[in-house]
C-alpha cells in the first residue's frame, strides 16, 4: 500500500512536470454552463430549437448535417418539435428522388424520413465555393474536436483583430482559439444575426451557446437516453454488489471459523 | 487437484458421463481446490473472461449492422449510433470494453509479475497468456481501424508501414498486407475478417490457459506450494465464485461509468473525422493501451531497430520464466525485487505517457531512458537479483505462520 502510494506520487510528479512544459502553448477555452453535462444532464429544448434556427439561417448555407434526418427533430431527447412542425421544416427543402415509372429523376419536397439536405453536391463543389476551404460536416463535429463543446463555443466567439506581427491573406481570419489561429470561415455570428421566435435576446454568447448545444445533440442524439439508463444501471449494480458482498462474507465465515 | 473419481448419481447421468465426461469436468471445476489466501488481484482472471465474452457478443451484434467498405464504414457506424435500436449502447460497450479488457489484462500481468506466478511449474500458463496478450493487441489494433476515421486510417498506415523496415522484402510485404499500394478498401475488409476471427482464437487459447492452470493449481500471495489441500485450500465453488462475482460487479461499476457518462474519453477526437488519405493528422497516436510499445518504437532512431526493440519488448516478457533466476516466487519475501518491481511499474507508466506525446526534445530523451531501463530490468537486474538478493524466510505452509528463527524452514519451502 505504501509502495502504491509512492508510485502514485512519483507518477503524478512526472505528469505535472511535463504538463507544465506544454502549458504555455495552450490557451484556456471559454466555459459556459451546459445543461447536458453531469449525471442527470439533459438538453434545454428551447436552446436546441433556437440552435436549430441558427443552424438553418446561418450555418446551413455552407455546412452539411448529413447523418441527421428531419424525423430526428421531432424525436424524444432532441429539440422535440411537434411532428407537424418537423414536417413543415422538411417540406421547405427539395430532394431528388426517382427514377419514376418513366425512368426520370424528379424533385419533391423532403419528408421526415429524408436526411438533411446538403448545401453542396459534393466536397469539391463545397471547396470551390469557399476559396478552397472545405466546410466540415457538422453531424459529429463536437466529438471530432478535442475540447468538444467548449472548443466550438470558443471558436465561435474567438474572432478578433490579429496581432500586429501576423499578416493574413485575403479570406483568412484570425481566431484566438482555432488551431493555428487562422480560419477561413468569416465571423458567423454578429449581434442580432437572427431574430428568435421565443423572444430570447440574440446576443453573440446566446447564439453561440444555442448552436453549440444543437451540435452536441446532432453528435449525440441519444445522450439523454444514455444518462437515464446509466443511472438505472449503476443503481442496479450498486444494490447487487452490496447483496453479493454480504453473501460473500457469509460464505467465507465458514472457513474463517475453522482456522 | 482433486483425485477422487466422480460418479453421477442418476442412471442417465452415468450413461452420459461414461460416453462424454462433461459431468466429471463440471465436478472438477466446482471442486477445484484453490488456495484460500488469494487476494483480490486474483479475481482478474474471471473479469477477463467476462470481458472476452462481452466483446464477442457485442462484436457479433455490431457486425450485423456494420459495412466493411471504405466508402460506407464511417457512415454505417453513424447508422449504428443513430438508427439501430440501442446501437449506441452496443457500440459504446464494445469500444470501451476494449479499454476495460486491457486495463484488466495489465492488472492480471502485473499481479503475475509481483507474485512470481510465471515461475516453475507455471511457465506454460504464462506463455499461453503472452500469446493471448499479443493476439489481443492485434485484434484491438484492427478493431480500431474499422470505424474508418482519421486515426483508424493513419494508425493502420503507420503500423503496417513498420514492415517496410525488413530488409529487401519489406516493401513487398507491406503491399501484400495492404492488398494494394496504400491502406484502402482491401485493407479494411481483411482487417474486418481478422478482427472477427482472432477473438475465437483467443477463446481457444483461454481454454488452454485455464487447463494449464488446473494442472499445478493457482499460485498465491505467499508463493509457496499447497502442502495440505484440506487446510490450505477451499473448493472453487462457492468460495471463489462468490468472491469473483463481487470483484466483477465492482469492475462493472467502473465499466458502466465509462459507457454511460464518458463514452468517448478514452478515444481520440480525430476518429470522428472520416478517413482522408490526403490529410495527415498533426499527431498520430494509437489507443492508450499500446502507448508504451509505441514509445519504445519511436525511441530508437533507426526504423528497423525500432521495430526490433518493440517486438523484443514483448518477447522479453515471454522469456521471463527463465530470466528471473530467483527460486522465491512472491515479492513479499524479496525486498530488493519489490523495489525494482515498483520502479518497473513507474517505468511502464512513463513510457505510456511519452508515447502519447510528440517524439521530440525532453519527451524523446525520457522515452530513451525509460526504454533502456525496461530492457535492463528484464535482461540484467532480474538474472543478477536471483543469486545476489537476501530473501526473507518464507512460511512453512499457507495456513501456518512464519518461523523466522529456523533457517531450515525457508530452505524447505524452496523445493
Amino acid at each position: 500500500m505504501k509502495n502504491l502510494f509512492k508510485t502514485a506520487c512519483i507518477a503524478l510528479f512526472i505528469l505535472v512536470g511535463t504538463q507544465q512544459i506544454n502549458a504555455e502553448e495552450k490557451i484556456e477555452l471559454l466555459k459556459t454552463d451546459w445543461s447536458f453535462k453531469g449525471l442527470f444532464g439533459k438538453f434545454d429544448r428551447g436552446s436546441l430549437q433556437r440552435g436549430y434556427q441558427i443552424y438553418t439561417e446561418v450555418c446551413a448555407s455552407c455546412h452539411s448535417l448529413k447523418y441527421a434526418s428531419y424525423r430526428n427533430l421531432a424525436e424524444k431527447g432532441g429539440p422535440e418539435f411537434s411532428i407537424e412542425q418537423a414536417k413543415a421544416i422538411a417540406s421547405n427543402f427539395e430532394v431528388t428522388d426517382g427514377p419514376n415509372d418513366d425512368g426520370e429523376m424528379f424533385e419533391r419536397p423532403a419528408k421526415l424520413s429524408d436526411k438533411f439536405v446538403m448545401p453542396y453536391e459534393n466536397d469539391k463543389a463545397a471547396q470551390a465555393a469557399n476559396g478552397g476551404a472545405y466546410p466540415p460536416d457538422m453531424s459529429v463535429l463536437v466529438k471530432a474536436r478535442s475540447g468538444g463543446v467548449d472548443y466550438i463555443y470558443s471558436v465561435l466567439l474567438g474572432y478578433e483583430d490579429p496581432p500586429s506581427d501576423i499578416i493574413l491573406d485575403d479570406g483568412v481570419y484570425y481566431n484566438k482559439y482555432m488551431y493555428g489561429n487562422k480560419i477561413k470561415m468569416p465571423k458567423p455570428l454578429e449581434e442580432g444575426a437572427v431574430e428568435y421566435n421565443d423572444g430570447t435576446v440574440a446576443t453573440e454568447e446566446q447564439m453561440a451557446k444555442d448552436v453549440t448545444a444543437f451540435l452536441m445533440w446532432t453528435a449525440e442524439p441519444t445522450l439523454e437516453a444514455r444518462h437515464k439508463m446509466g443511472f438505472k444501471a449503476i443503481i442496479y449494480l450498486l444494490i447487487l454488489t452490496i447483496l453479493v458482498y454480504f453473501s460473500m462474507k457469509k460464505i467465507w465465515s465458514r472457513i474463517e471459523a475453522e482456522v | 487437484m482433486s483425485n477422487h473419481e466422480y460418479t453421477p448419481t442418476s442412471k442417465f447421468g452415468k450413461w452420459f458421463n461414461d460416453r462424454l465426461p462433461l459431468l466429471t469436468l463440471a465436478n472438477h471445476l466446482s471442486d477445484y481446490p484453490t488456495p484460500k489466501n488469494l487476494n483480490y488481484w486474483w479475481t482478474f482472471g474471471g473479469i477477463l473472461t467476462f470481458c472476452l465474452i462481452t466483446q464477442i457478443i457485442t462484436g457479433i451484434t455490431l457486425a450485423m449492422h456494420y459495412i466493411a467498405h471504405a466508402d460506407l464504414a464511417f457512415e454505417s457506424v453513424e447508422h449504428i449510433m443513430r438508427d439501430v435500436n440501442y446501437g449506441w449502447l452496443i457500440r459504446y460497450i464494445h469500444s470501451n470494453g476494449a479499454s476495460m479488457f486491457f486495463l484488466a489484462v495489465y492488472i492480471h500481468i502485473f499481479r503475475s509479475l509481483f507474485y512470481g506466478s510465471y515461475k516453475a511449474p507455471r511457465e506454460m500458463i504464462w506463455i499461453l497468456g503472452m500469446i493471448i496478450y499479443f493476439l489481443m493487441m492485434a485484434s484491438a489494433f484492427m478493431g480500431y481501424v474499422l470505424p474508418w476515421g482519421q486515426m483508424s486510417f493513419w494508425g493502420a498506415t503507420v503500423i503496417t508501414s513498420l514492415f517496410s523496415a525488413i530488409p529487401f522484402v519489406g516493401e513487398g510485404i507491406v503491399n501484400w498486407l495492404w492488398g494494394g499500394y496504400s491502406v484502402d478498401n482491401p485493407t479494411l475488409t481483411r482487417f474486418f475478417t481478422l478482427h472477427y476471427l482472432i477473438p475465437f482464437l483467443i477463446l481457444g487459447l483461454v481454454v488452454l490457459h485455464i487447463w494449464a492452470l488446473h494442472v499445478p493449481g493457482n499460485n498465491n500471495p505467499i508463493g509457496i506450494d499447497v502442502k495440505k489441500p484440506s487446510k490450505d485450500t477451499v473448493p472453487f465453488h462457492p468460495y471463489i465464485v462468490i468472491k469473483d462475482a463481487f470483484a466483477l460487479l465492482m469492475f462493472m461499476l467502473v465499466f458502466a461509468f465509462f459507457v454511460f457518462y464518458s463514452p468517448n474519453i478514452l478515444g481520440h477526437a480525430d476518429n470522428y473525422i472520416e478517413a482522408n488519405p490526403l490529410v495527415t493528422p498533426a499527431h498520430i497516436v494509437p489507443e492508450w493501451y499500446l502507448l508504451p510499445f509505441y514509445a519504445i518504437l519511436r525511441s530508437v532512431p533507426d526504423k528497423l531497430m525500432g521495430v526490433v526493440a518493440m517486438l523484443s519488448a514483448i518477447l522479453v516478457l515471454a522469456a521471463l520464466p527463465w530470466l528471473d533466476t530467483s527460486k522465491i516466487r512472491s515479492a513479499v519475501f524479496r525486498p530488493l525485487y519489490k523495489q525494482f518491481y515498483w520502479i518497473l511499474v513507474i517505468d511502464v507508466l512513463v513510457l505510456g505517457y511519452v508515447g502519447a506525446m510528440p517524439a521530440e526534445g525532453l519527451y524523446l530523451l525520457v522515452a530513451r531512458v525509460a526504454t533502456a531501463y525496461y530492457f535492463i530490468h528484464f535482461l540484467i537486474i532480474l538474472p543478477v537479483l536471483g543469486s545476489k538478493e537476501r530473501t526473507i524466510p518464507v512460511p512453512l505452509s499457507i495456513s501456518e505462520p512464519v518461523l523466522s528463527s529456523n533457517p531450515n524452514v525457508s530452505k524447505e519451502s524452496l523445493n
